[in-house]
């Protein structure tokens, strides 16, 4: 792609500079900021979770007591989910990483509608106080999935935080909508859609999902809560409800939110293994189906929650067929993305590490997402720690670490900083490690019995649950360690050239850190995203 | 590879565990088979085509179609075999032979109970002859509960407001951990109960005669505890008040005026008559509506509750 670099850069301030104070971010239109201040609040919603998370795995440590009393365990697993779910992994990669380079990637000066944007960014801060002033303030015991009757009968601030995902759901919707909207209009003079990098496939197929599945949840939640404070039996057998129909309306929705959580992680992936391969992408067109199918296909698979649920014996046949289909579109992109390494020149920097680690970790999470698919073999495995270990390793070893992946890949690009290539190694490996002796374990104890959500448990499965203790401690320290140095790369003087990768997308032609309305000029796309062969005539 | 099934799975308690179990390491071996194809070739192509020079020129591959389609259609074909072998499984683990065994199933915060065809019941311990199909018919008094054996390899969530039902046969004399798999609440990981696997003339011989704490239990105790347990109370009172029942407040040794006008002394032989067949004998001004506890209840039961109704003067 030729997208030259303004002769008259010096001109025009970086986005971070041109203007100054709280204010100028505060009530800022423009993508980048916004991707910014949620990149910093989504990162805060994770330290949060990963607080919870550490605090479960270290009740766990020992089969009785060990740190903290039943209740406060079930508040800690609880919070834990729905830190990481709603104010985490759902907006992590879309509403920051996406919001900053979507618009470069297709060679746009913004979103669509940059109002919508920041109004986003506000439901979602709303979102998140009402969050956690339900935690301040009675906590809630329900577990992520809210699942009634226990929901609508048990004490807490259960309704709080119902209201608190209801209008996360609004700001999920919201940058759906501004996506679709942007990708369709606002691509750069020569872009047809199949000249499109990966990255807007995804976060395309994502933004249909988030538009079309989140109201149901919307629905479900302010059903909840009727039920909750006016007695109305929806769900609640003892009100004349029926709890099997909340789990059908819950996972409708939420089944397609796990590929809104990973089909934007896919999609960095997309970015960073070519350019470190240095080779154009194979079977492009593959890949981009293949997000839309999962996207499609994803809305029919909700019933495999509830094989043992008591819903009909052909519903959960027909429901284990379609997400078998999953596995297809999903072994497309594995596949796609290993044969672009071949003969390609790869270089194995931090972000190239991390789509390493993406393709080991999703590839576990993908495979042993067969177990479950099986009927048989899910009545036994279903509610175990299997299922937690395989739905950890698609959304953490899958989605987390593509976005730490896209983190280190445009960094330099969101902060003109390069950071230490040599911690950001070991951090990609203790980062690994620690999280496979975190969740492999759970698979074996899992196939064991071992079921989920259990404050107390079997003498037998000690061991293996210290070694999922252990290890999530290694992770812990593999997070903080990324944190640090990050942090400190921005105490540097500016430093990251605007391609330090190689990349052949647009992003890369605008400066590190790219000027408010992103490129000097126009850019006029006239080569494919990935294509690597030598430009003619060049020198 | 004995060893491995043994390490990933408990042991197994039913011949459909080992049904089960064939499928899922069928299933470990096909994962295997592709882990390591995806991270040999991932880690080959990390090593051979390592970058070499700044400068290094790749060849410019877009597609393959051939190859495309074909790691396309093996998976399809993969996930065709697993999804019938598994529904097949499925299909035997929800159909219960007719001739099964059935257990009622009550789960309630937090704890199961357990009610017998004779009417015996139990709590947090369920007992089942070995070799005999057991099929349970479950329901839950509160929320939502999950009926989890993982030595039988079978679960199904309990309901507060519709029966499920699942079933199993054990293979070999022994006991079984029975969780809550579904969470409900504070005690949830303490709803625990076990499962007795007994022989045949065992598990008669208990049902026969209870176990032996009731055993041992004097007959107007026993009498007492079956009294409330077997539901006597909630038409029978203790303190003479009126209830769809006579109450047993100083009934023994009186005379009773019958239905059909006659009258009768009531004295054991009275008792046990209207305990095994309530209509025979009955009481002036009450409905024919007591249900028979012929065969629900063990013979030295009757005794106690005679003996627990004469001792109410």
């Amino acid at each position: 792609m030729n997208g030259p670099t303004s002769e008259h850069g010096a001109a025009h301030l970086s986005y971070l500079r041109e203007k100054r104070g709280l204010k100028s971010w505060l009530l800022t239109l423009d993508h980048k900021r916004i991707g910014v201040m949620y990149l910093w609040s989504v990162l805060i919603a994770f330290a949060l979770g990963g607080f919870f998370a550490m605090v479960v795995r270290l009740e766990l440590l020992t089969p009785q007591k060990t740190l903290i009393d039943a209740d406060t365990y079930n508040q800690a697993f609880t919070l834990h989910g729905a830190i990481m779910i709603f104010l985490f992994i759902i907006p992590a990669i879309p509403a920051s990483l996406g919001n900053f380079v979507l618009p470069l990637l297709i060679g746009a000066k913004d979103v669509a509608f940059p109002r919508l944007n920041l109004a986003s960014y506000y439901v979602w801060v709303t979102g998140a106080v009402l969050a956690l002033v339900s935690m301040v303030t009675g906590g809630v015991d329900t577990g992520w999935t809210f699942y009634t009757p226990y929901s609508s009968t048990t004490g807490g601030s259960v309704s709080l935080i119902v209201l608190a995902a209801f209008i996360l759901g609004f700001s999920s919707i919201f940058t759906g909508i501004n996506f679709i909207a942007t990708i369709h209009k606002l691509r750069a003079p020569g872009m047809g859609w199949y000249e499109m990098p990966l990255f807007c496939w995804g976060a395309y197929a994502t933004s249909v999902i988030q538009v079309l599945a989140t109201p149901v949840l919307g629905i479900t939640l302010l059903l909840l809560i009727m039920e909750r404070v006016f007695q109305i039996g929806i769900f609640d057998a003892s009100l004349g409800g029926d709890p099997v129909l909340f789990q059908h309306f819950f996972w409708f929705y939420s089944h397609p939110a796990v590929y809104i959580m990973i089909l934007p992680g896919m999609a960095i992936i997309s970015e960073v293994i070519p350019v470190f391969s240095r080779k154009t992408i194979f079977g492009y067109k593959a890949i981009a189906y293949s997000s839309l199918a999962i996207a499609f296909v994803g809305f029919l698979v909700w019933g495999h929650h509830m094989f043992v649920s008591g819903q009909s014996e052909l519903a959960s046949a027909i429901f284990s067929f379609l997400t078998f289909l999953v596995a297809i579109p999903s072994g497309i992109k594995v596949f796609n993305w290993l044969a672009t390494m071949y003969k390609g020149s790869i270089s194995l920097e931090a972000p190239m590490l991390y789509a390493i680690s993406f393709l080991l970790l999703f590839a576990i999470g993908g495979l042993t997402g067969m177990f479950l698919a099986t009927l048989a073999v899910d009545v036994h495995l279903h509610d175990t720690y299997f299922v937690v270990a395989h739905f950890h390793y698609v959304m953490m070893g899958g989605t987390t670490i593509a976005f730490l992946a896209g983190l280190h890949y445009w960094w330099p690009k969101m902060f003109g900083r390069m950071y230490s290539e040599k911690l950001a190694r070991w951090a990609a490996a203790l980062v690994f490690v620690g999280f496979n002796l975190t969740f492999l374990a759970m698979f074996v104890m899992g196939s064991r019995g071992m079921p989920r959500r259990y404050y107390n448990y079997l003498e037998e499965f000690q061991p293996l649950h210290a070694l999922a203790t252990f290890g999530s401690w290694i992770l812990g320290l593999g997070l903080v360690l990324i944190l640090g140095y990050l942090l400190g790369s921005l105490r540097k003087k500016p430093d990251a050239p605007p391609n330090p990768w190689g990349g052949k997308t647009l992003e890369w032609t605008a400066a590190s850190p790219p000027i408010t309305h992103n490129f000097e000029q126009v850019p006029v796309v006239t080569r494919g995203p990935y294509d690597y062969r030598p430009v003619e005539g060049a020198p | 590879m004995k060893w491995l099934r043994s390490v990933l799975l408990p042991a197994e308690g039913s011949q459909y565990a080992r049904q089960v179990d064939d499928l899922y390491m069928f299933i470990v071996w096909l994962s295997v088979f592709f882990f390591v194809l995806i991270a040999g070739l991932l880690a080959f192509f990390i090593w051979r085509y390592r970058r070499r020079g700044p400068d290094e020129v790749t060849p410019h591959i877009t597609h393959n179609f051939k190859l495309e389609l074909t790691w396309s259609i093996i998976p399809l074909i993969l996930v065709t075999i697993l999804f019938v072998w598994g529904f097949h499984g499925y299909v035997s683990s929800v159909v219960p032979p007719k001739d099964a065994l059935e257990i009622q199933v009550t789960a309630k915060r937090w704890l199961w109970e357990f009610e017998y065809p004779n009417g015996s019941r139990t709590i947090n311990e369920m007992r089942v002859p070995v070799g005999k199909p057991v099929k349970l018919i479950m329901s839950s008094a509160d929320v939502i509960h999950s009926f989890y054996i993982p030595s039988f390899r079978i679960k199904m969530d309990v309901l507060p407001n519709r029966y499920t039902q699942t079933w199993f046969e054990p293979l070999q004399v022994g006991t079984h951990v029975l969780f809550c798999a579904e969470y409900c609440g504070r005690a949830h990981s303490d709803m625990l109960a076990k499962v007795t696997v007994l022989s045949d003339e065992d598990y008669r011989k208990w049902l026969e005669f209870g176990d032996e704490t009731s055993e041992q239990m004097p007959l107007k105790e026993l009498g007492a505890m079956l009294h409330e347990s077997r539901g006597c109370d909630t038409c029978h009172s203790l303190d003479g008040s009126a209830g769809l029942g006579t109450s047993f407040k100083g009934v023994f040794g009186t005379r009773r005026r019958l239905a059909d006008g006659q009258s009768v002394e009531v004295d054991e032989n009275y008792l046990r008559e209207s305990i095994l067949e309530p209509q025979a004998k009955l009481a002036a001004g009450y409905q024919p509506i007591m249900p028979t506890f012929q065969g629900l209840l063990r013979e030295r039961e009757i005794s106690a509750l005679i003996e627990f109704i004469k001792a109410q003067r």
